[in-house]
């Protein structure tokens, strides 16, 4: 074996790495552009939203209930060793809102949504449906990804928001019944300390993180390659795809929004 | 008139199609056989404009099928997949109006469903299949639904990629004979890829044998059985014995 093969190995990965992201920025910017052209399919659009974003509401709203909660624990029982127990309220309002609302939001959203995207497309390109739209005149892309990419964006916020008013129901549930905060007292450290730009940022986020797990769902579809093993695998690399995405974009935002 | 002029298309070091000439008149019915991994399906994709040769010119009267006038060209094919290709997600009538609820033929939804389940009963399909899904109705009426499909909006010309491929012989028969009903009531140019015989003597007026990326004969299907091509003979009768390799 040359001395040089890791080398070359690494390169080979390097090059993979920077082709797909590469294939991902044309297909994202081909989805814009067809986003703003017609024809639009406003059936498939409100069926997508529907899916994305009513039947994901129950396991967003559980993720960020338990989430709230332990937040609490972890504020009080962190903040008593400087006595700071008091700032519960406002941190959970601030975590929630700021990142693990729209994190976690986007994770719960990636899990089901990408991989259910990627799977039916890609079943849909295995068994030839995807030609079969082509000889109706009927673009894939139009009809298949820009309902998707355009309901995520928009559903994600929304449970984004519903998210964040959970997990902070969260909170103040665990910081009145178990670590005795005054219910009034609780609710108006919420407020006071909570601004308008904290909720805002997270929104903006959710929007972002929504485009990107419906993008990564239909390209890795629309990429399948033949057979289950094909579908199963573009299913896979959908859900991590959108996963690490979902961190780097929110590191990037986080500096946008908040860099001092 | 759909005409190939020597086109290449190669998948990596494969090398599919090397350098194909067909011509297929307007209002013949063209079969094309050839061995399975031959690219029969690959050369039907370049027409359609699925996949993209490599070299070589297709024109569909005159008109090349590179055209940027992508809707317009495909609004003249029908094309009824090897697997139905059906879409899960709608109804029957949805599946085989598809074309007439949305783009440059659309129709009212009303309009669209009576033409959807006048073609159903035209492959011989009850209105009640109308409302079902795809995964509730078997193979052969899959194929058919596929067939009304191709046929809804009364294309010049209709591709059928593997009509009876998975039927049993008598549902294959139904499909053949529906078929060629249908192409000569609609005065359709058809091409059909098969390897099944029954479906080539059924269906064809020409045929064209595709071997080793060429066309390595092509005829009046009434010459087929009386040419001395070895390939062509060891083809339409089956044999392990002859030019073609068994194992491929």
């Amino acid at each position: 074996m040359s001395p040089l093969a890791p080398l070359a190995g690494i390169g080979r990965l390097v090059l993979l790495g920077l082709s797909t992201l590469g294939r991902i920025a044309i297909f994202a910017g081909e989805t814009i552009s067809h986003l703003v052209r017609p024809p639009f399919y406003p059936k498939e659009f409100l069926q997508a939203l529907m899916q994305i974003g009513w039947f994901s509401l129950p396991v967003v709203g559980m993720t960020a209930l338990f989430t709230g909660g332990a937040l609490a624990l972890q504020i009080y029982a962190g903040g008593a060793r400087f006595s700071a127990e008091a700032v519960v309220p406002s941190i959970v309002a601030i975590g929630m809102v700021r990142e693990l609302g729209p994190v976690l939001g986007g994770l719960m959203v990636a899990a089901r949504v990408a991989s259910s995207i990627a799977a039916e497309i890609g079943t849909m390109k295995v068994t030839e449906q995807i030609d079969a739209l082509v000889t109706l005149s009927t673009h894939p892309m139009k009809y298949l990804t820009v309902p998707r990419v355009l309901a995520a964006t928009l559903a994600v916020p929304v449970l984004v928001a519903v998210g964040d008013s959970i997990g902070i129901f969260g909170g103040y549930l665990v910081g009145v019944n178990r670590l005795g905060f005054n219910p009034a007292a609780y609710l108006r450290n919420t407020r006071e300390f909570l601004e308008v730009w904290d909720v805002v940022s997270g929104l903006w986020k959710g929007a972002a993180f929504g485009f990107i797990v419906a993008l990564m769902g239909c390209y890795y579809g629309m990429h399948s390659a033949r057979g289950a093993q094909g579908v199963g695998r573009a299913t896979k690399s959908a859900v991590v795809a959108a996963s690490v995405l979902i961190f780097a974009a929110n590191y990037l935002l986080t500096e946008v929004f908040f860099a001092a | 008139m759909i005409t190939l002029t020597d086109v290449h298309k190669a998948f990596g070091r494969n090398r599919v199609l090397r350098g194909v000439n067909l011509t297929i008149p307007s209002g013949e019915s063209m079969v094309i056989i050839g061995g399975s991994g031959t690219g029969k399906s690959v050369l039907l994709k370049c027409i359609l404009g699925l996949v993209h040769p490599d070299s070589g010119t297709i024109t569909v009267d005159g008109q090349n099928a590179d055209t940027k006038a992508r809707d317009a060209f495909l609004a003249r094919f029908g094309m009824l997949f090897q697997g139905g290709a059906l879409f899960d997600s709608l109804p029957v009538w949805q599946n085989v109006a598809f074309r007439l609820l949305r783009g440059s033929l659309k129709r009212p939804k009303a309009e669209a469903r009576e033409i959807a389940i006048e073609k159903l009963r035209r492959v011989g399909l009850k209105p009640d299949t109308a409302d079902l899904y795809p995964a509730e109705l078997s193979g052969g009426m899959q194929k058919r639904v596929g067939l009304a499909r191709a046929i809804a909006a009364e294309p010049e010309i209709i591709f059928f990629d593997e009509p009876t491929t998975g039927l049993d012989p008598i549902m294959a028969g139904v499909i053949n004979e529906l078929i060629r009903e249908i192409v000569t009531e609609m005065g359709a140019t058809a091409m059909t890829i098969t390897h099944d015989m029954t479906s080539v003597r059924a269906i064809a007026d020409r045929v064209a044998m595709l071997h080793d990326g060429v066309i390595q004969w092509t005829g009046p299907i009434g010459e087929m059985d009386r040419v001395s091509d070895p390939y062509v003979q060891q083809f339409i009768h089956g044999r392990a014995e002859g030019p073609i390799e068994a194992v491929r």
